[in-house]
C-alpha cells in the first residue's frame, strides 16, 4: 500500500511536470501590468495604466505616435497646415463607426476638441487644446481647426490619449462603459484584477490577429515573477523586480527587452528656497550624486542616465551627462564657496514607487559625504501633491516625470522648482514657435542646456520601459514613446 | 433575550456613528485631493478645481459630513472618485472574494487546528504532544506571504496545477474561482491553525484539570469519550474567542496575502484607495469593517451560549 501511493504520487509530479502547458490559443492573449487604471476614459485623468489598456484599443484620435515615437494617421487619412501654421484642416477617414454603430463624422471631432478646451473641461493635459480658437467642418469627413498663434506640438499633441474622439451620445459614460471607433471594445472587468477587450467587427483597420485580450493587474514584483514565471501572464510590462532579470533572461522561452520610456527621473530642487537657491549649491549637489550607482542601486542599471529634462529617445536630445561629473572634492569646494562648508540640512520628501524610495538612501549617503545632512521623509502619493506639489513645502524631493517632451513645465511660474527664468520661458516660447524641425530641436538643444547650466535639479536617469514576453509573442513596444499596447501590433508565431 | 438584542443593536449604531466621526475628521486632516491625484502633475489648478466641484468637495466639511452619513443611514454609500461607481457596488464585488477567502481559512484553521490541539493536550508532554507544538511554533514563525510565495513556487511555477494568482470572478465557473483560492486559503489558515492549535492546548489541558474530570474518569468513563463529551465542550470557550478574532483580522488583515497572490479583495481596495486618496472608498470601508468586526462579536457571544450554557443563564 505505501509503495502504491508513493507511486501514485511520483506519477502526479511527474505528469505535472512533463506535462506540456495547453497548446498556445493565437486568438488570445495576457497582458499583465503593475496598476490597473480605475477609469477607462483617457480624457477623465492622467494615470499611465488608462493609456496602457486604451490608446489605439478602444479610443483612437486624428492621429497616433506609433512605436518609433512618430505621428502617423489614425482617424485623420491626411491633413494639411496653411503656410502661416495657423490653419489645420483634416481630411477624416470614411466608413468609420463608433463601436455602438454611430458614424463617425466631423462633428464629434468637433465635439471632442471643444470638450477638452471648455472651460469646465476636465482634461489632464488641456495645454493641448488651448491653442485653438476655432473649428470648423465643412462637410462631414472635413474638419478645419484654426489656432490663435503658432503651436509646434499641436499635432504631437493631438496624438495623446488626452486627445481621443469621443461620440457626444457616449461621452459622459466612457469612464465605465467606453464607446470609441478601436478595433476593440470592453468585454468584462473584474475591477481589481483583470479586464478583457474583444475584437470588435468591422473595424476599419480590418480584422486583428488577437481577437480577445485581457489585462490582468498584478502590483506585486513577487507576484508579477510567478505570474511570467508560470506561465500565466503572455507579457509582462514595467516588470518590478529588477533584480530578477538576469534569471528571466537565461529563460528560454522568455523574450526580455528593456528598452526607453519617456519618463525622466530627477532629484527636484526646491530652487526658491535656502540655501538651494544658491547656483553654486545647487552644481555642488549634481557633482555629489553619482547618477550611475543611483541607476544601479536602484533599478540594476537598467535606466539610461541623462543630463538635463529630456528624453534620449526624443529626436534633439543632447547628452549633459559630462556637465556634473561625480567629484565630491569639487561638491565640497563649491558649498565652501558659497559659504557652507560645515555642511546643512535637508529633507527629501519620497514619494511610493520603488525607483524612488530605493534612490533616495543611495542619494542622501552620497550628500552625507559632501556635508549634507539628508532626512528621508516617505510620504504617500496624495501627500506628495499636496505637500511637495502643490504647496512647494520641500527641501529635495526624487520623482520622474513621465509625460514626453515635458521640458516646457520648466516655463510654468508656478510650477513646483521654483525656477523662474525669464530666459526660459522665451525660449519655450520660441519653440512653440518653431514649426520646422531642424530649428525647434536645435532649441530644444539650447533648452537643454540652460536648465543644465541652472542645476534646476539633479537628471538621474530616464525609467526603463521593462517587458518580458513568451518568446512566441511578437510585437510587444521595446520603448515607450508614451505609454501604450496596441493590440493590433501584437501575434504569435 | 429582546433586551438583549435591543442593547446590542443601541451599541452598533454608538460605535459606528463614532467610527464614522473619527475616520471623516482624520480624512479631513491628512492633506491629499483625490482631483489632483488623478489629473496628476500636468493638470492646471483651473482643471483641479473643476473636478473637485463636480465632486462636491468644495461644499464646507460639516456638510459634506451630514450628506455622507446622511446617505449610509439611506444605504447610500457614495460614488467612488477613482473608479467612478458606486462605493456599495465595489465593496460588494470585493466580499465576493474575502468573505470566502475568509471563511474557507478559518474553515481549514479550524479542522485542522482544533483537533491537533486536543491530540497535544490528551498525551501531554509525549511525542506526539512535541510533534504538534513544533507545527505551532513552526506555523506561528513562518509569515504567511512566505508561505504563500512557496506554494506558487510549488504549485505554480513547478507543477502548473494551479494559477499563480489573480481571481477570475465566480461568472468565469466554479472551477477557475475555487482552483484561484486554493493555496490564499492554505497560505491564510496556517498560522491561524498553528493559534488554534496552541490555544486549543491549554484550553484543553486547563479543563482536565478539573475535579469533574477526575469524577468521570472514576465513573469507568474511557480517556477518549471523557476528551470529547466533557472536556471538549469546555475547553472550546477561549476557542471560539479566538475563532472571532481571527476572524476580524481576516476580514480586513489579509492584504498581504491579497497582495502575493494579487487577489482583488477588501484590504487591497483599501490599500488602493489609501494611495489614490479616494477617500469616499476609504471612509466606507472603515465604517463597513466596524460593522463586521461588531457583527461577529455579536456571533461570538451566541456562539458562547451554545457551548456553555452556564454563560446564556447568565446573559
Amino acid at each position: 500500500m505505501p509503495y502504491r501511493r508513493s507511486v501514485l504520487l511520483a506519477a502526479l509530479v511527474a505528469g505535472g511536470i512533463a506535462s506540456p502547458a495547453l497548446a498556445q490559443d493565437k486568438s488570445q492573449v495576457v497582458l499583465c501590468q503593475t496598476l490597473e487604471p480605475t477609469v477607462l476614459d483617457p480624457t477623465a485623468g492622467a494615470a499611465q495604466a488608462i493609456r496602457e489598456v486604451t490608446y489605439g484599443n478602444i479610443f483612437e484620435g486624428l492621429v497616433a505616435i506609433d512605436r518609433a515615437g512618430k505621428i502617423v494617421p489614425k482617424l485623420a487619412e491626411s491633413w494639411q497646415i496653411s503656410a502661416d501654421n495657423l490653419v489645420y484642416t483634416f481630411k477624416l477617414k470614411s466608413g468609420v463607426t463608433f463601436h455602438d454603430g454611430t458614424p463617425f463624422t466631423s462633428a464629434d471631432v468637433k465635439y471632442s476638441l471643444e470638450r477638452a478646451v471648455a472651460p469646465d473641461s476636465k482634461n489632464a493635459q488641456k495645454w493641448i487644446f488651448t491653442p485653438i480658437a476655432s473649428i470648423e467642418t465643412p462637410d462631414a469627413a472635413t474638419v478645419k481647426v484654426t489656432l490663435k498663434q503658432v503651436a509646434a506640438n499641436f499635432l504631437y499633441g493631438l496624438a495623446w490619449g488626452d486627445a481621443i474622439i469621443v461620440s457626444e451620445k457616449t461621452a459622459a459614460a466612457n469612464a465605465t462603459t467606453p464607446v470609441g471607433t478601436g478595433p476593440y471594445k470592453l468585454d468584462k472587468w473584474t475591477r481589481g484584477d483583470r479586464l478583457s477587450l474583444v475584437a470588435v467587427d468591422g473595424w476599419w483597420g480590418g480584422k486583428p490577429a488577437i481577437a480577445r485580450a485581457t489585462f490582468r493587474f498584478i502590483n506585486d514584483p513577487q507576484a508579477q515573477l510567478a505570474a511570467i514565471q508560470s506561465g500565466d501572464c503572455d507579457a509582462l510590462t514595467n516588470f518590478g523586480a529588477a533584480e530578477a532579470l538576469p534569471t528571466l533572461k537565461a529563460d528560454k522561452r522568455l523574450t526580455v527587452t528593456i528598452g526607453k520610456t519617456e519618463g525622466e527621473t530627477i532629484i527636484a530642487m526646491n530652487n526658491g528656497k535656502k540655501p538651494l537657491d544658491d547656483l553654486r549649491v545647487r552644481r555642488a549637489i549634481a557633482h555629489a550624486v553619482d547618477r550611475n550607482q543611483v541607476n544601479l542601486g536602484a533599478i540594476n542599471g537598467t535606466g539610461t542616465p541623462i543630463g538635463s529634462h529630456f528624453s534620449p529617445a526624443q529626436p534633439g536630445y543632447v547628452d549633459l551627462t559630462g556637465r556634473y561629473p561625480y567629484d565630491p572634492a569639487k561638491a565640497k569646494a563649491l558649498l565652501a564657496e558659497a559659504g557652507y562648508a560645515s555642511g546643512f540640512e535637508l529633507t527629501l520628501k519620497v514619494p511610493p514607487p520603488a525607483y524612488a524610495r530605493r534612490s533616495s538612501e543611495i542619494v542622501a549617503a552620497m550628500l552625507g559625504e559632501v556635508g549634507i545632512r539628508v532626512s528621508i521623509e516617505n510620504v504617500e502619493f496624495p501627500q506628495w501633491l499636496d505637500r511637495v506639489f502643490k504647496n512647494k513645502d520641500y527641501d529635495l524631493t526624487i520623482i520622474s516625470h513621465t509625460e514626453p517632451l515635458d521640458i516646457n513645465i520648466y516655463a510654468r511660474p508656478d510650477y513646483y522648482f521654483n525656477y523662474k527664468s525669464q530666459a526660459f520661458v522665451d525660449l519655450m516660447k520660441k519653440v512653440d514657435a518653431a514649426v520646422d524641425d531642424k530649428s525647434r530641436l536645435a532649441l530644444y538643444g539650447d533648452a537643454q542646456k540652460m536648465l543644465a547650466e541652472d542645476s534646476v535639479n539633479v537628471f538621474l536617469f530616464v525609467l526603463p520601459k521593462v517587458t518580458v514576453s513568451k518568446a512566441s509573442l511578437t510585437g510587444m513596444w521595446a520603448d515607450w514613446p508614451l505609454p501604450a499596447t496596441p493590440l493590433t501590433d501584437l501575434a504569435w508565431q | 433575550m429582546l433586551s438583549f438584542l435591543a442593547r446590542r443593536l443601541a451599541g452598533l449604531a454608538v460605535t459606528l456613528l463614532a467610527t464614522a466621526l473619527v475616520v471623516f475628521v482624520v480624512l479631513e486632516i491628512l492633506p491629499g485631493d483625490p482631483a489632483a491625484v488623478i489629473l496628476g502633475v500636468s493638470a492646471t489648478p483651473e482643471t483641479v478645481a473643476a473636478l473637485r466641484t463636480e465632486f462636491g468637495l468644495d461644499l464646507p466639511a460639516p456638510e459634506r459630513f451630514l450628506r455622507w452619513v446622511g446617505g449610509l443611514l439611506t444605504g447610500d454609500l457614495g460614488t467612488s472618485y477613482g473608479y467612478r461607481v458606486p462605493v456599495a457596488q465595489l465593496i460588494g464585488e470585493r466580499l465576493q472574494v474575502t468573505l470566502p477567502l475568509a471563511f474557507a481559512a478559518i474553515l481549514l484553521a479550524t479542522l485542522v487546528g482544533v483537533p491537533l490541539g486536543m491530540l497535544a493536550a490528551s498525551r501531554p508532554r509525549s511525542l506526539r504532544d512535541a510533534g504538534v507544538m513544533v507545527f505551532a511554533q513552526a506555523g506561528l514563525a513562518l509569515p504567511d506571504f512566505w508561505v504563500g510565495i512557496l506554494l506558487v513556487l510549488a504549485f505554480a511555477i513547478g507543477l502548473h496545477w494551479l494559477p499563480s494568482g489573480g481571481f477570475p470572478g465566480w461568472d468565469a465557473g466554479l472551477g477557475p474561482a475555487l482552483a484561484s483560492l486554493i493555496l490564499p486559503v492554505i497560505a491564510l489558515a496556517l498560522p491561524q491553525a498553528a493559534i488554534l492549535a496552541r490555544v486549543t492546548r491549554s484550553a484543553t489541558l486547563e479543563a482536565l484539570q478539573e475535579d469533574w474530570v477526575r469524577t468521570a474518569r472514576a465513573k469507568g468513563l474511557g480517556a477518549a469519550a471523557t476528551l470529547y463529551r466533557h472536556v471538549l465542550r469546555n475547553a472550546l470557550v477561549p476557542v471560539v474567542t479566538m475563532l472571532g478574532v481571527r476572524f476580524s483580522f481576516m476580514i480586513a488583515g489579509a492584504i498581504i496575502i491579497e497582495d502575493v497572490f494579487s487577489l482583488p479583495g477588501l484590504g487591497r481596495l483599501m490599500f488602493q484607495a489609501i494611495g489614490q486618496h479616494d477617500i469616499i472608498v476609504v471612509k466606507d470601508l472603515v465604517v463597513v469593517f466596524a460593522a463586521l468586526v461588531v457583527v461577529i462579536n455579536f456571533l461570538v457571544d451566541i456562539a458562547y451560549g451554545i457551548v456553555d450554557p452556564r454563560l446564556r443563564r447568565r446573559a
